[in-house]
Order: C-alpha cells, then sequence, then structure tokens
C-alpha cells in the first residue's frame, strides 16, 4: 500500500503546492516595495492612484510571506506528520478541507481588502473583524482537527505523541489566543473598526501578539516541521530527547514574555520593558537548545550534506535560525535596543529570520513532502541552483540592512564639535540609498529562488502524472 | 519514557495523555500575559494623569471639561483631549494610508530625540487612540510632536508632492487626498464607535460631527490630524512627568 492510500495527502498536496505559490507571490511584493524605498516614483509610477503605495503594500507583503506562505506551509506539514508520526488517517478528511479552503478565502480576501486601504492599522493584524472571524474559524478547525487525530491513534502501535505534534500544539493554542485577544475590536462599519484597547495598554497587546507571531507561529511551529523533517532527510534519529524536552517547555513558558522589548524607553512603564528584556537572554537557552538538537541529529551522517540538497537546506535553516535568535537577545538588551529601535536592523533581523529559517526549513519540508506523496525525484540541477541563489539573496538582504540599520542609529544620535545635532533627518534618509537598493537586489534573489522552487515543483509532478499515465 | 526508578514522569505522561498536555500547554502560555499585561489596566500609575506642579498643586493632564463645553472650547496647553471630527476624519486616513509603518508617535527620553523632536511621550497622551499608532520603524521622522511645527500651506505641499519641498525625501505622494470630501455621517459613526471603547465624547459632539466636517476634503482632515498631534499638554520645567 502506498503513502497516498494510506493517509489522505490530498490536503497535504494542495497546501503545498499553494505555500509555494504564495511564497512567489509574497517575496515578489517584498521585492516591489523594497524598490519603492529605493526609488519612490515605484509609489505611484506616475498615476494618482493609491493602491500600490509603500503604506498599502507593505501589509499586503507581511500578509502574503507570514500567513499565506508561512501559514500553508505549516498547515502542510501538520497534516502530513500528525498522520505519519501517529500512523492514523486524519481524524476528519472534510475539516481539513474546510481548513484550506477558508484559508485560502482569507488569502484572497487579503489581497483585496489591503490595497484598498481596509486595515485596523496594527501590525501583522491589520485584517478587519470579518476576516478576522473566518481567520478563527479556520484556525480552530485546524486546532481540533489535529489534536482529534492525535487521540484516535492506536495506542498500542504508538503510546508516546512524538516531539513534532507538541511544537504545533503549542502553536495552536498561543495563537488563538493572540489571534482573539489583540483583534478585539468595536465595528463601526461592515471593513471598520476600532481596537477596544488604548495606547499603552495596546501597545502591550500588540507586540505580546507580534512578537508570539514569530515567536510561535514562525518558531514553535516552524519548530515543528524541524523535527520531523530534519530526521527524516537525514534518516537518524533526533539527536537527543531530554534536550527537546526541556527547549519545548523553555519555550512554551518564556517566549510570552518577549513582547515588551519591543517597547523599551516608551511610555510603558519601565518594569515591563526590562521584565521582557532579561527573559530575552535568557531565551537563547531554549533556542540553541533546538538549533543543537537539529544540527547534532546530522553526527554521524555529515557526508550526506555534501549530495543532498534538501538536507543542505534543513541544516543551513538550522544555521541561521541560531544566528538570527543570538541576534534577538542582542537586540533586547536596553542599551543596543537605544540604538536598534526603529532603525532597518529590525528588518534586516526579522528577515534573517524569514528568509534564513523560515523559507529555508520550510522548502525542506515542502521538497520532501513533494517527493514522498508524488513518489518523484525533484531535479538536483534546480534544488541547487535554488540553494545557492537564495542563500546568497539571504546574506545580501541582511548585511544591506545590518549596515544601513546601525548607520541610521549612529546619525541619529551623532553631535558634532559645537554639541548640536549633526545630521538632519533628510541627510539619514538619502545615506540608506545604496543599501536600499542592495536590499532590493538580494530580494530579487530570493524571489528568483522562488519561481525556481515553484517550476522544480510543477514541472516535476506533471512530468509524473505523464508517466503514469503511460503506465497505465 | 520512564526514569531510572521505574516511575513515570510527568512528561510520559502527558505524552500518553495529549488533552493533559494541551491543559498544561495552555496555562503555561498564559502566565506572561497575566503578569505583563493585567497590570497595565489594573494599576493606574500606567497610564499616569496628574502631575504635582513646581507649588505643590496636584494638574491633570487630561482636558477638565466644563458642562456644555464643546472640542471648539479647548485650548492648546489644556491637556489630552478627544480628537475633533475633522481630526477623526484625520486619523482614519492616517490608519488607512498606513503612515505608521514609517512613522513612530512616541519620543524616547534620550537628548537626541528631544532636540530633534520634543518632550518625550507620554502614556497619557495616546489614552485615546484607539489603536495606538506608536509605530515601530522611522523611515521618516518621528511625528509626536509635529502638531504646530510647520503652517498647514507646507504640510498641503508636502503631502501632495514631498520630494518638492525635501529632495531626499522617499516618501509617496498624497495628492489624491485633494479629490476625495470627507463623509460627515461616516464621521459621527466612527466618533459613537469610539465612544463605546471609551473615548469621552458628548451627544453634542457626535450630532455636531456632520456639519464640523462639511465641505472638508481628506488633505484638510490629514493636515487637521497632524496639527493635533503632540501640542495637547503644557510642558513645564520643574514637574516630574515620568519616574
Amino acid at each position: 500500500m502506498n503513502l497516498t492510500e494510506k493517509y489522505d495527502l490530498g490536503v497535504v498536496k494542495w497546501f503545498t503546492i499553494m505555500s509555494t505559490v504564495y511564497l512567489v507571490v509574497g517575496t515578489l511584493l517584498g521585492v516591489y516595495i523594497a524598490s519603492e524605498l529605493a526609488f519612490p516614483y515605484l509609489n505611484d509610477l506616475g498615476t494618482d492612484l493609491p493602491y500600490f503605495q509603500f503604506g498599502r503594500l507593505r501589509p499586503l507583503h507581511t500578509n502574503a510571506v507570514i500567513f499565506a506562505f508561512g501559514g500553508s506551509a505549516l498547515m502542510a506539514a501538520a497534516f502530513y506528520i500528525v498522520q505519519r508520526t501517529n500512523q492514523t488517517r486524519l481524524w476528519s478528511n472534510k475539516m481539513a478541507w474546510f481548513t484550506f479552503w477558508s484559508w485560502n478565502t482569507v488569502i484572497v480576501l487579503a489581497v483585496v481588502t489591503l490595497p484598498l486601504g481596509l486595515t485596523q492599522g496594527k501590525e501583522y493584524a491589520e485584517l478587519e473583524w470579518p476576516i478576522d472571524i473566518l481567520i478563527t474559524l479556520a484556525w480552530a478547525s485546524y486546532l481540533y482537527n489535529f489534536i482529534m487525530t492525535i487521540h484516535i491513534r492506536d495506542r498500542n502501535k504508538v503510546p508516546h505523541v512524538y516531539v513534532a505534534n507538541w511544537f504545533f500544539m503549542g502553536m495552536m493554542v498561543m495563537v488563538t489566543y493572540l489571534h482573539v485577544v489583540n483583534n478585539l475590536s468595536i465595528p463601526v462599519d461592515w471593513f471598520k473598526s476600532y481596537s477596544i484597547f488604548s495606547g499603552v495598554q495596546d501597545a502591550m497587546i500588540q507586540w505580546w501578539w507580534g512578537h508570539n507571531a514569530v515567536g510561535f507561529f514562525l518558531t514553535a511551529g516552524f519548530l515543528g516541521i524541524m523535527y520531523y523533517f530534519v530526521p527524516k532527510q537525514a534518516q537518524r534519529p533526533v539527536y537527543s530527547y531530554r534536550l527537546s524536552v526541556i527547549h519545548f517547555w523553555a519555550l512554551m513558558f518564556g517566549y510570552v514574555w518577549l513582547g515588551a522589548h519591543h517597547l523599551q524607553y516608551t511610555a510603558l512603564p519601565d518594569w515591563a520593558g526590562s521584565l521582557g528584556a532579561t527573559i530575552s537572554l535568557a531565551m537563547i537557552i531554549p533556542s540553541w537548545g533546538g538549533a543543537l538538537n537539529g544540527i547534532l541529529t546530522l553526527s554521524g551522517a555529515w557526508d550526506r550534506l555534501r549530495e543532498d540538497y534538501i538536507l543542505r537546506f534543513l541544516i543551513m535553516s538550522l544555521a541561521f535560525y541560531a544566528m538570527s535568535t543570538f541576534e534577538g537577545p542582542v537586540m533586547a538588551a536596553k542599551n543596543v535596543n537605544a540604538l536598534s529601535h526603529y532603525t532597518d536592523w529590525t528588518v534586516g533581523h526579522v528577515h534573517s529570520g524569514a528568509l534564513g529559517w523560515n523559507i529555508m526549513v520550510a522548502a525542506g519540508a515542502l521538497y520532501h513532502m513533494i517527493e514522498k506523496i508524488y513518489n518523484v525525484r525533484l531535479s538536483q540541477k534546480l534544488l541547487a541552483i535554488h540553494f545557492w541563489i537564495h542563500t546568497i539573496g539571504t546574506v545580501t538582504y541582511i548585511v544591506a540592512m545590518w549596515v544601513s540599520g546601525i548607520m541610521q542609529g549612529l546619525m541619529w544620535r551623532a553631535y558634532d564639535e559645537y554639541g548640536t545635532l549633526a545630521y538632519t533627518f533628510a541627510e539619514s534618509v538619502s545615506a540608506m540609498h545604496p543599501y536600499y537598493v542592495m536590499r532590493a537586489a538580494g530580494g530579487v534573489l530570493v524571489f528568483t529562488g522562488a519561481v525556481i522552487m515553484l517550476i522544480n515543483i510543477v514541472s516535476t509532478i506533471r512530468k509524473s502524472g505523464s508517466m503514469q499515465t503511460a503506465n497505465a | 519514557m520512564s526514569n531510572q526508578n521505574g516511575k513515570e514522569s510527568i512528561q510520559a505522561k502527558f505524552e500518553k495523555n495529549i488533552f493533559g498536555m494541551y491543559l498544561f500547554m495552555a496555562l503555561s502560555v498564559s502566565l506572561a500575559g497575566i503578569v505583563q499585561i493585567v497590570p497595565l489596566f489594573t494599576n493606574p500609575d500606567a497610564v499616569k494623569d496628574e502631575v504635582t506642579m513646581s507649588d505643590g498643586s496636584k494638574q491633570s493632564l487630561l482636558w477638565q471639561r466644563a458642562e456644555g463645553q464643546s472640542l471648539s472650547d479647548w485650548k492648546p496647553g489644556d491637556g489630552v483631549r478627544p480628537n475633533t471630527p475633522l481630526e477623526v476624519a484625520g486619523r482614519d486616513i492616517y490608519q488607512r494610508e498606513g503612515c505608521f509603518l514609517c512613522h513612530s508617535q512616541m519620543i524616547r527620553p534620550f537628548r537626541d530625540e528631544n532636540e530633534r523632536y520634543g518632550h518625550f511621550s507620554l502614556a497619557v497622551e495616546s489614552k485615546y487612540d484607539h489603536p495606538f499608532q506608536w509605530g515601530s520603524k522611522r523611515t521618516g521622522p518621528d511625528l509626536a510632536r509635529l502638531g504646530g511645527k510647520y503652517s498647514d500651506e507646507w504640510h498641503i505641499l508636502h503631502l501632495r508632492h514631498p520630494q518638492a519641498l525635501v529632495p531626499e525625501s522617499v516618501m509617496p505622494k498624497y495628492k489624491f487626498l485633494d479629490n476625495a470630501m470627507v463623509d460627515g455621517d461616516e464621521i459621527a459613526t466612527h466618533m459613537s464607535g469610539l465612544r463605546k471603547v471609551g473615548v469621552p465624547y458628548t451627544d453634542a459632539d457626535i450630532a455636531g460631527a456632520a456639519d464640523a466636517v462639511a465641505g472638508k476634503t481628506e488633505m484638510d482632515a490629514m493636515v487637521a490630524y497632524l496639527q493635533s498631534l503632540g501640542n495637547m499638554i503644557k510642558f513645564e520645567d520643574g514637574v516630574t512627568y515620568r519616574e
């Protein structure tokens, strides 16, 4: 019996393919808005239209990469992993398709509403209230189906639930809290509402959401991906069970505190910011615990990296994960944050996580699932090209933002020999131009890699389809 | 997994009982929110709205509105007040265009920021801001104390074509604000929505909203909002605004 007969993989297939499509769309939007900052003419192309301006497309870019691409990758991987590791079909295949269609409807609605300027005005939670309700339904169906699938496993065959599942569950619980609380608002119209929170409380709740969208959606969930696909692709067991237990619970307890480090030196009471910064420092332990556990899984199998490009994606992602989870606590330290806050350094940090960690680990997982589900072998040449072009693009992006971010911070606080501010704000803006061009160039490479990924996947699937018909 | 003396660990029990594990996770991720967020609602010091003046008297930082006074009776320095109808319209546009993605409204207590932008921001200044618009990135300068810095004419020219006044600017052009009118009934509805979430508008404020914005363009609204930023409190020397 092959995989597709034994498990419900139709929904996994479609989430996998849509995730790749959204990666292409999301990175294209990223390239466009990055170019707008380098060449402001692109905001309106000489017209009088608001729809392509930075302020309207930026939320579309973040929603496309985090929720469309990242969300679809998480859903594909979760529905795949929960079946494989619990050796059972989904509790409800129908409900999984509901999750698929509702999630994709959310994405279509985002594409329509955000360029129209319909937004709640909160970062990463821009979508207006009717869409938020649909997100809640999609998410609840995802969570319920996932847990019930674990519940119906054969306890004699699978007594203990595998670690990847814990991480997915943790993400599902926390994201439910975050999404519901942060979006509490009073509607005044079909597509306009006002947050029930204001000022300092709204700021704290927003960054509790904002940082944990990173901490749970983009970290815990993607660690779930890592814990299944790294051992599978390396064909080795996870390096340390004990380490996985420790860093899992440390992450569940600790990550939630970090939001306040986004608000240091603001009107948020000082104790809250300091608490956020202190726990941020401690988070290096669970973060590196996860990174090491993944990388050391390769012990005794390092030679595989030489020919296996899917494994290279997975391991390189862990290297970037380790780097950006080191950078994070550094930037949370108050004296560093005083410089880095409000600058491009933050943007660079986010992208070292998003491009280096999330896209790479997801690419590894999506490639792996395509090969297993369709029982095919992807073009190794295209995999190699994608790997290198993506890595170079990511490094280009991050370096550009390090330089521009630190430079901004230093220019803003610089004094001349007479004790007056050395630079006007406008001078700092014009100094950024070369780095904004460089960043856009890095983005073009990442986008090109995403296109190559889509071509590789689609052409391999089509070839396998024609092979099957030929055999029949 | 079992430990050496053969007894099953809690972790091992969780791995078999998935609902138990689920509940424990739900509990452990809740703690931080309870410790960090709840005190911001319960402790009045989180949004301090009263200061001690140099002569020892207490003064509220909120506008003390007398019975029957309208929003136009407020004078600069009287304290934090709700936005006027035209400013509400402007703020809606500010939010719609995603201005907060490139401009912060939160000045930190550093010497360079105080010289560049003005007095550091207080929590009470965004008390009526649903949602808050502190921002997280300064692609352009902070706007927390923009009000009164430039003339209305400057703002209009700048919004229409930023590069005409600041050649280095990467800001988009907002000429289209000239062509759209503010809808009075819509603003009245928005103000009653804001009242529901806690902004102290009177019935008269809401009833007068449509008249207040009649004949105004979105450009007028935007400029009115920008001119309102940061001049509600009159800061005095020798007063501690924040411990």
